[in-house]
Parts: C-alpha cells; structure tokens; sequence
C-alpha cells in the first residue's frame, strides 16, 4: 500500500510540470464537423472545425472583422476593374513540411469551383484564376466584383501535391454518401494539426509548433479535444461537472444554472443565422403528402396560410425562452439586404390561415411529412414538434421524421424532401449569398441548396447581376426586387434568428461570441 | 308433450356457476391471495391502473395526442400553479410543448399497456407453441428450435429489440412510421421474449409426455395437435402463467427503455418511456414534473406487476406450501 503510495506520489510530480506546459481545452457542442475535406460541405460546425486546420486567404476573426491569414494584402487591379489580385504570405508551411505557393491557390480555387464542390455558388462570377508568380494570384471576374474578397473566409486552401499523391483532387460527394481520404485526414497551414480523428465520437488537435503567426496570436491552448454530445441534459452536466472546458451550445432552459455555476460563464450574442422552413413549391404532385394528384404546396395561398399559423411569438417565449428573435424573412439583420419592415412581417392569424386554405380548396386540410434534423439547430425537434402542432390547428396533419443532420443535409441537396426546416447563415453578410444557394433555380453552379423547386429566369438574371454591379444603390436596390419576390411568393417560412451562448470555464478566455458561431482557437487564452 | 315438467336448466346452470365461484374462493390460490397484504395492495394499484388508463378519454382534461389541441404558450406550466402567460391551471404541470402532464401519462399508459400485453401474448403464443413442438416432437425440430433460443439467450433482449426496431424502421416508408411503431415495438419485445416460454414449456412438456394419460391419449389414436393442445398444455400453464406475469413487468419496462432511447414511441404519442426521455433534458433547469410523474407511474405499475408475478409463483408452487 505504502510502496503504491509513494509511486503515485513520484508519478505525480514526474507528471505535474508537463501538465502545467499543456494547456488542453476540451470542446464540446451538439453535432460534429460532417467532413474534414474543406470543400465538401457548406455548414457552420464543419467549417468551424476546418478553420483549426486549414486557413482561407482571408478571415474573419472572433468580432467578424477581416484579417489577412494567407494573403496579406488584396486590391482591385489599378487598370482593369475586373480583375483582383492578392499577396501572399511568404514563408508558410503545410502541416507536413511542404511549402505554401500560388499554385496551391490556384488549385484549391478551381477543386472549390468543380462540379462536386458545396462551395462553388461563392466563385461562379470568377472566370480565372492565375499565378503571376509564386506569392501573387489573380482573380479575374466576369465584370468587376467588388465584394469578391467577402466570398473567400470560408475558402480553404489545400497543399496541390498532397492532394494530388492521395487521388484526392475531386471534390468528395457527401451527398451521394461517397467518403475519400481527405474526408478523413486533414494537411492545412493553420492553427492546429489533426492528431487523431473518430467521427461522430471525438476529434483531437494539436498545436502546430511551425505556425507563421505563432507569436502574433495568444496560441495558449496547445491541445483540443472536441466530442459531439447531441443530447442538451449531458451536455451542459459534461460542462457542469468539468468534464468539458467549453460548450458552444448551452441549452437555453440551462442557462441560468451554468451563469449560477461557480466557474462557469456564458457569454450571449445574437448569431447570424437564421431558422426557417422551406417547402417543395415547384412539384406538380409530390409523394410524401396525402393529396393525390395535386401538391398543395404549389399553392401561394397555402403557403401563406402555413406562415400565418407560426406562432413565432409563443416559440421565442417557450420553445427559445427568450433566447431569439422573430423572424419574417430569411435574412439575419447581419446582411446587407435585411431591413426591419420585411422582418417584422410576419403575424399569427389561425383564421385568416383557415380561410385561405379553404379558398384553396383545402377546407380539409391534407397531412405531409416534414423533415427536421435534431442535432444542428438550437432546439431544432422541439421547433419542429410545435410547428406540428400549429399546422394542426389550420388541418395540416404533419409527421415529424426527425433526425441527425448527417441523414437531413442529404435530403435538402438530392431533392428527397418536400417540406424541411433549414437554417442558414451568411458568411458574406450580404443577400448575394442568400439568393445564390437558395432562391437562384437549382441547376449548374448556382441554387445547390434551392429545394424549392421555384424558378423565375426574371429573378435569376437579376442574382447573376448582382456580382458585377458596381453601383452600390442600384445593387441595393436589385436585392430589395429580389426579396419583394421571395417574400410575395412566401417561399420560405421563416421562424427566427438564433442566439448564440457558448459557455466556459472562467479560465477560458476568448475575445467574443464569434457571428457565425465558429470559435479559432488561436484567440483562446487559458489563465 | 305438454305434462312434462319444464326442465330446471336456468337454476342448475347458475348453482354450477355459484359452486364454481365457491370452488374458486376456497381454492388454495385464493386463500393465499387473501392472506398476502402484498399481493392485495399490488392488485389494487394495478386495477386502479389499468383502469384508468382505458378510461383515459374519460378521465383525461385533454387529448395530449391531438397537436392541434396544444397551446404552446401553455408549455412549462408547474404543477397546480396558472400559467404565466394563459392562467391556465394543470394538476401535474405541463411539458415543453404544453402538453398535460397528466392527461399524458394517462395516454402514455395506454401505450406502455397495450405494448406490454400485447407483446407478452405475442411471445407465450409463439414461445408456448415452439415449445410444445419441440418437447412433444423432439428430434432435429427440437434442436433446431431450442439452439435458435440458445443463440438468442446470448443476446441481452433490449439488443435484440433494437436491432429488431432498427431493420423495422429502415425497411417502412416515412408516412407510415408513426403508426408502425406502435407495432413494430410490440414485434420486437415480444420476439426478444419468446425463449424463456419455449423452455420452461419445452421442459414440462417432455416430463408430460411419457406419463400415463397422454399415452392412454396415444393409444385411443389422438393426433399429436389435439394431444399436445388438449392433453399437455393445460398441464403446462401454471408456469407459463407466472413468466407472463413477470414478462409482464419487462415488458413495460422494455417498452420505457426503447422509447427512452428514442427508438420507441414516436414524439408525438408519447408512452411513459418517451415522457421520461423528454423530461430528463429539463432535469437541470428545475422543471422536474415532467420527468417525477411519469417515473412514479412507471415505477408504481412495474413493481406491483411484479410483486403479483412473485406472490404467483409462490402460490403456484407446491413445495412451497
């Protein structure tokens, strides 16, 4: 007993010194990064992941604010508006050794363009792309774009001989449920190394000794461990006992109780992202109604009739408590295109909604399955399993299938669902974004995310002009056109804007509740 | 024709009848089920139940099954406090989405019983059946029979429900999946619980069959159906009686865990397990009555179908006498 004593006496003051040099910081939230292949899917937690490992020529740090990461500077070219070119940053490594060039730009550029890429909607007015010699590339456009530099801090950069020695060069296809070695090993310049990846179960990262901006950022947490935990009640208890140091989801009925928590802190900021429901409105006949022959969601004035029986209010005060913000358009206040009218629009008025469905010919009501995911969204089943409830009241009988988003995604992007709830955030933080993946026709390189079946060639033209309008009013005022559209045809219902409260222990120190909810470790400080 | 006495038949049926109650009070069962406080209270909490969950339309302030009859300002509502937005008053309290919390733990008993029952006589049927077949007929249907049991024996029976649950729920189309899954959980806790009535009835059965009445049966040139129907099976009851009763419990509580687990019960039309599920995600922020009532309830009904399987299976056993 003695001699066991005193080996763990020794053992620990062997261990001690190199626990004090290693600052691990345990992460947790609800769902996890879907791929590791950074062009593979558009989504907050798999871009939130990749911003560890990889880096985008340009970021946007924890308030939102650009900062140059492997680019350091950026213009418009002096004689000719239609082309960008950007400075490299010299110096920068892979994670394997390999140095950083512009042909590795010029080749994540075009992967990010390919058929397969979820991120191709960000580059389509890009004709281009060049390497005038190792540390500069431009960009050329097919008229001159002013918010192109906007489109790229989600745009990883890959090192072209790795990708090329794992046969990795095409775009893995997620949606078709294909897996390839990028999916599950990562080789970027950023931040963080990937030590050892389980998906769905736990992912660790580890400092990279040979990072360029090692000394520019406070780079205290040298190790992170990151594990899904989707249910909300051992979640916040994994952060309660200190099993966790930082959950970026505390669930909105707990947030009291963790402020209360001696060492624990939340810190509450609105998110830019926003929660709505999208409809098969485009079908003649879908299969998961009960309406042969017909698809009631055709039907403008059915769709209106589904917005009026949101009670929108009644889910901010007991669904969110509190925790959100109404919405009646699609677009967080963030984006250049939002404007308080169109977002206070919408109102609950069961009779009104009954009316219209009875003028529609559906007095009767009709029943359809609604898709809903359970581990992306703040309280993503329990909105939807109000929402049934409130289609009842105006005879919509809805059956909820929900599940994790790994299974939802696909759904959205094969066209397999006819009514989903869907929310989307805009790293752009202008409209563009918006109208590109979910309102242009679905088809090319534009509308990946438009399950909606609308198409309007009037409406397209207008998206498409809008990356080479250089009039700011009159682009402002293409994006008001575009909305009155959406908003006229109702083709989205939306439900609220999401408020994000991440919560920590009081030594994790970070600068703010970054907008699009993706925490960069390398602002974390540990006291 | 019309002297003969009118035959007494009315009054004799109803003497057998009296004499058969009589028999039944003064049997060695009832007088053990008198003099056991325990099974008493445990058959009182049990009817008392039951009752009230078939009568749950009745009884019940609303139809928590209805989503159109929900208002979810009323949702977090604690228990016989108004509503801070409705003023509306619940015994219980209501859940998340303002459900009732009592009219639903009334309707999810429905659910929890109907499955049990229902699961339980699915697996005698086919464990009592397979287990005749394989006593009375023995030879390679024997062994066949009683290895599958074997190898399901190995697997924990919530295994097998989930793996059963999971093939259900991948093979029926979207639409349907809410009203299969009633079903589908009755198929897989009743095929998870089959075994145990396959061997005790297989193993009463091979002692049965070699004594004299059922050679007698053999010899007059009885089929094997009507001997092993007739003859053995209600010789064999008395235990399979009293693993129903217990099966019983488990299967309640099976049913709890599945749907705990969320492969049960939809959302929708909550059981006690599914009630369960939701409350515990509301077990930190105090909002405790949605997961204290319907764990009492569950707790309340499987030890007491418990405790009567337990009083049976000493009543039942002679040696114990």
């Amino acid at each position: 007993m003695k001699k066991t004593m005193l080996l763990l006496a020794t053992s620990a003051l062997v261990v001690t010194p190199l626990l004090a040099s290693a600052e691990t910081l345990r992460w947790a939230r609800a769902g996890d990064s879907l791929t590791l292949d950074p062009h593979a899917q558009n989504e907050g937690p798999t871009h939130a992941l990749a911003h560890q490992i990889y880096e985008p020529l340009i970021l946007r740090d924890m308030f939102g604010q650009f900062q140059p990461a492997l680019a350091t500077e950026w213009a418009p070219k002096a004689d000719d508006p239609n082309v960008w070119v950007f400075k490299l940053r010299e110096g920068v490594t892979y994670h394997d050794g390999a140095a950083f060039t512009a042909e590795d730009v010029v080749f994540s550029f075009e992967r990010a363009k390919s058929e397969t890429s979820a991120m191709k909607e960000l580059l389509t007015s890009i004709t281009e792309i060049r390497a005038v010699d190792d540390f500069t590339v431009e960009f050329v456009t097919d008229g001159p774009n002013p918010i192109l530099p906007n489109n790229f801090t989600n745009l990883f950069i890959m090192d072209k001989d790795w990708t090329e020695a794992n046969g990795v060069t095409k775009v893995q296809d997620i949606a078709n449920g294909e897996t390839t070695f990028a999916a599950t090993n990562a080789n970027g310049t950023g931040a963080y190394t990937l030590t050892s990846r389980e998906p769905d179960v736990r992912t660790v990262i580890t400092m990279n000794e040979n990072y360029w901006g090692k000394d520019e950022f406070p780079m205290a947490v040298t190790e992170v461990i990151y594990t899904p935990i989707q249910n909300a009640a051992t979640r916040v208890a994994a952060l309660l006992s200190g099993e966790v140091d930082f959950i970026q989801d505390v669930p909105v009925q707990d947030l009291g109780r963790v402020a209360e928590a001696d060492g624990l802190e939340v810190r509450t900021a609105p998110q830019n992202r926003v929660i709505f429901f999208g409809m098969n409105s485009g079908a003649d006949d879908i299969d998961s109604d009960n309406v042969d022959g017909a698809n009631p969601l055709s039907d403008v004035r059915v769709r209106k009739a589904m917005n009026m029986a949101i009670n929108r209010d009644a889910i901010q005060q007991v669904v969110m408590r509190g925790q959100s913000a109404p919405a009646g358009m699609i677009a967080p206040p963030f984006v250049n295109g939002w404007t308080a009218e169109m977002d206070g629009m919408s109102s609950t008025d069961i009779d009104a909604a009954k009316a219209l469905m009875e003028e529609a010919g559906y007095g009767d009501g009709f029943s359809i399955t609604l898709d809903c995911p359970n581990d992306r969204y703040i309280n993503d089943e329990a909105i939807c399993q109000a929402a049934v409830g409130m289609f009842g009241q105006i005879g919509i009988t809805v059956n909820l299938d929900a599940k994790p988003k790994a299974q939802h995604f696909p759904l959205i992007q094969n066209g397999e669902t006819n009514f989903y709830m869907l929310g989307w955030g805009v790293p752009t933080y202008d409209s563009e974004y918006i109208f590109n993946f979910l309102v242009h026709t679905r088809g090319g390189d534009r509308g990946s995310w438009n399950n909606t079946g609308f198409t309007n060639a009037d409406v397209d033209t207008k998206i498409v002009s809008l990356a080479s309008e250089t009039d700011l009013a009159a682009r402002n005022s293409t994006i008001a056109d575009i909305w009155s559209v959406v908003q006229e045809e109702q083709l989205y219902l939306p439900v609220h804007h999401q408020v994000l409260n991440w919560g920590a222990k009081s030594n994790v120190v970070y600068p703010n509740v970054s907008p699009e909810d993706d925490p960069k470790f390398k602002y974390f400080e540990m006291n | 024709m019309t002297d003969l006495p009118q035959e007494p038949t009315p009054l004799v049926a109803d003497e057998r009848a009296r004499s058969r109650l009589a028999m039944a009070w003064d049997s060695d069962v009832a007088y053990s089920f008198r003099r056991s406080p325990v099974a008493l209270i445990s058959t009182i909490v049990v009817l008392i139940l039951v009752l009230s969950a078939i009568l749950a339309p009745v009884i019940a302030p609303y139809d928590p099954f209805n989503p159109a009859s929900l208002n979810l300002m009323n949702g977090f509502s604690k228990p016989m406090e108004p509503n801070a937005f409705t003023g509306d008053v619940f015994w219980l309290g209501t859940d998340d989405q303002g459900r009732d919390v009592f009219s639903t733990i009334l309707y999810g008993m429905r659910v929890s019983l109907f499955v049990g029952f229902a699961a339980v006589g699915f697996a005698m049927t086919l464990g009592v059946t397979l287990g005749l077949i394989a006593g009375y007929v023995g030879g390679w249907v024997e062994t066949i029979i009683m290895r599958v049991a074997d190898v399901q024996l190995t697997f924990p029976a919530i295994l097998v429900a989930m793996l059963i649950f999971g093939i259900a729920k991948g093979v029926t189309p979207v639409e349907y999946r809410d009203q299969m899954a009633i079903w589908v959980l009755i198929l897989a806790i009743g095929l998870s619980d089959w075994v145990q009535f396959a061997r005790v009835v297989r193993g009463a059965t091979l002692v049965e069959k070699n004594k004299e009445y059922v050679q007698a049966a053999r010899m007059i040139g009885r089929s094997s159906g009507a001997i092993m129907m007739r003859h053995i099976l209600p010789n064999v009851l008395s235990p399979v009686l009293v693993i129903a009763t217990i099966s019983l419990a488990l299967a309640i509580i099976a049913e709890a865990t599945l749907s705990f687990l969320g492969v049960g019960a939809p959302p929708t039309q909550p059981s006690l397990g599914t009630l369960i599920r939701i409350g515990q995600g509301f077990l930190f922020s105090g909002e405790w009555w949605i997961l204290f009532f319907p764990a009492v309830t569950l707790l309340a009904l499987a030890l007491s179908v418990n405790l009567l399987g337990d009083w049976l299976r000493d009543a039942l056993n002679p040696r114990l006498r």
